[in-house]
């Protein structure tokens, strides 16, 4: 059994309230930073821990948090970026809704760290019921001291609020989620500058993934350096992976970095192995915006090495032959999934959640959409398939924010590992008109063999 | 449909209104528009009117057009009447792939409906959204801020007859715990 350092508490029953919770050793992280630390050491230790933002970037966090404008007459802000939209992403519902105090114990230690007195959850609209989950565990905090004015009786005073989202994707780019913030529509905004300079009204402001201030718990309670011997190089500590797809244990489930692909999919411990005794076709390891990989890349690199549940060995040999870690956002597919129609709805999805301010991004997703769609529905040339790669290809890169990038990786992906199920599509539209034709007359490829 | 009742929030949710404002700094109460819309939205027959945006506009002391362009750019702002009961199939990759296509179909044949459709009786919406963040356990559907997860065609069935006999409208702010 791996580490488990923000689900160990998982099963007691009632960790979803203050006393349960405090029972099992919950704010003390609060009680060390503010009794015994300076803000200024608690970045210290989440610099020296190695975390990475487990929002999908992974930028070091501490690097991040050393950012911020501290100089600034201005308020500061944390806000965290609950807004969990990306396609095959669920584990910050999960941790908010069983134990929602991890989160708001995380926000108060983080915010003493960065000399916030104001915080914000932006948690999307579709999770109403965590919403309510999270304002009752802030009500106990606050009655409890744990929030409001002179925490535990220390000088430092902090106001902890939800705010609601309400059903787009974008708002989780995080100058995207201020604005929406602001009250307005969620624009990207151009960078710089960048929110650690002005972020929330023009404020010096951290945003981070719910996972990560999570992470911070953990990190106060044991230390920067005994975090950082969990995981593999610059992979340090636990990360929750959210798995769906054709296996036979879909869920959330919190790893050691480092832990084999291979044993993340097949162990007992996890996902289970491939349902209905199938085998291993494909899988979008981090979030429906990373390249697809075929089986066989997925659990060793194009040189011939075990792939790890890591940032690096998972982006090893760049969008070739790799793909990233991501969100941990781990979609498995089977051998009879039609990799095109899984492709088209994430094009409709990126096309449905474009913004619409740059025209390669509102535009291109669009015609991918419409092409896919075409192709997927039997009416697809074959000269469909290059102008596919060749949209993709302009939109990345030449866009005010990644969600650009994150239309086009998918179908760059795709066709680079499965252009043969593109041309089968355009040469036998007879034989895909069923949606479900690959579970009635499976499709083999030469080139990709099926794994199990 | 909700253009002959008076457009007034009641006491008990100015109360709530005036507490969300307080969140934010002096001056910026237009951040309380997001969560506003949503009281609205429950308040009054679950869609947005132009009347009742004119009237969140007052409220906040913001223009109009603020508001206008805010609720039509996120997707659960409706903009024209839905009925009681808007069920919102996922149908992004994950969910696909353990048969959301089915699921849908089922719906249409149940309700005699197509999807964007509403039954006669007003009771019943039938939409597709992008991933609701419940991929673990697909298929799902969304319906007045619950999701009912891991379906088959009986739980649809079921659910069909159980939202049919309740009546009610269903709301994302449930119970009129607003915020
Ligand atoms: C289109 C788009 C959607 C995003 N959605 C999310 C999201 O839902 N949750 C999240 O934490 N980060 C999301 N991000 C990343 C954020 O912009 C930001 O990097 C992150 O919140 C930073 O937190 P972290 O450093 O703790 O990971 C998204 C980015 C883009 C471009
Ligand atoms: S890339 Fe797309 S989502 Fe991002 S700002 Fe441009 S149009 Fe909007
Ligand atoms: S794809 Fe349906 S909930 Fe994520």
């Amino acid at each position: 059994m791996g580490k488990k350092l923000l689900l160990e508490h998982i099963n007691v029953p009632g960790i979803e309230t203050f006393e349960v919770y405090r029972k099992q050793g919950g704010y003390a992280s609060v009680e060390k930073a503010l009794k015994t630390m300076t803000p200024d050491a608690v970045t210290e230790e989440v610099k020296k821990s190695g975390l990475r933002g487990r929002g999908g970037a992974g930028f070091p966090a501490g690097m991040k948090w050393s950012f911020l404008d501290r100089k600034s007459e201005k308020p500061r802000y944390l806000v965290c970026n609950a807004d969990e939209s990306e396609p095959g992403t669920f584990k910050d519902r999960y941790l908010m809704e069983k134990i929602p105090h991890i989160l708001v114990e995380g926000m108060i230690t983080s915010s003493f760290a960065l000399g916030a007195r104001t915080s914000y959850i932006y948690v999307r609209g579709e999770y109403m019921y965590v919403i309510r989950i999270l304002e009752k565990a802030i009500a106990e905090a606050y009655a409890n001291g744990f929030l409001g004015k002179n925490i535990l009786g220390t000088d430092y005073s902090l106001d902890l609020y939800v705010q609601p989202g309400a059903g787009a994707y974008i708002c989780g780019e995080e100058t995207a989620l201020l604005e929406s913030l602001e009250g307005k529509r969620g624009n990207p905004r151009l960078k710089p500058p960048f929110p650690a300079i002005a972020g929330l009204y023009a404020s010096p402001t951290v945003v981070n993934n719910v996972e990560t201030i999570a992470a911070v718990v953990p990190i106060v309670n044991m230390g920067g350096d005994e975090y950082a011997k969990i995981g593999i190089g610059k992979s340090t500590g636990t990360k929750l992976i959210s798995a769906s797809g054709h296996i036979n244990k879909p869920g959330v489930y919190e790893i050691e970095l480092g832990l084999p692909v291979e044993e993340f999919i097949y162990s007992d411990e996890y996902c289970g192995g491939i349902w209905k005794g199938r085998k291993l076709k494909a899988c979008v390891p981090g979030g429906s915006s990373v390249p697809i990989l075929p089986g066989e890349l997925l659990l060793k690199t194009a040189k011939g090495e075990q792939r790890l549940m890591t940032y690096e060995s998972l982006s090893d040999g760049g969008f070739v032959s790799g793909s990233m870690l991501g969100s941990g956002g781990f979609i498995v597919y089977d051998e009879t999934a039609c990799i095109v129609r899984n492709l088209w709805t994430f094009a409709r999805f990126y096309h449905h959640e474009s913004c619409g301010q740059c025209s390669p991004c509102r535009e291109g997703t669009g015609w991918m959409e419409k092409v896919l769609h075409r192709i997927e529905h039997g009416h697809g040339q074959a000269s469909d398939i290059d102008l596919l790669v060749d949209v993709a290809k302009k939109i990345e890169g030449n866009t005010i924010c990644p969600l650009g990038d994150a239309a086009a990786w998918p179908v760059a992906s795709a066709i680079r590992h499965f252009r043969e199920e593109f041309e089968f599509h355009v040469k036998h539209p007879e034989k895909v008109v069923n949606p479900k034709h690959f579970e009635i007359t499976p499709f083999v490829s030469e080139r990709v063999a099926v794994i199990g | 449909m909700s253009e002959t009742k008076t457009i007034q929030f009641s006491e008990e949710t100015m109360a709530t209104v005036q507490r969300l404002i307080k969140r934010y700094p002096e001056g910026r109460q237009k951040s309380a528009l997001l969560p506003l819309l949503h009281i609205a939205q429950a308040e009054f027959d679950g869609w947005l009117s132009p009347a009742v945006m004119d009237y969140v506009a007052v409220i906040l002391s913001i223009k109009p057009i603020e508001v206008y362009e805010v609720a039509s750019f996120y997707t659960m702002y409706n903009l024209n009447p839905v009925g009681k009961c808007l069920i919102e199939v996922c149908q992004t990759g994950p969910c696909w792939s353990r048969g959301s296509d089915d699921i849908v179909e089922h719906f249409e044949k149940k309700l005699g409906i197509k999807v964007g459709e509403t039954t006669s009786d007003g009771q019943f919406t039938l939409k597709t959204v992008e991933c609701l963040g419940s991929c673990g356990t697909a298929p799902m559907l969304q319906c007045g801020g619950d999701f009912y997860e891991n379906l088959t065609n009986d739980k649809v069935d079921t659910l069909i007859e159980k939202l049919r006999a309740n009546g009610q409208r269903s709301t994302y702010m449930k119970d009129n715990r607003v915020m």
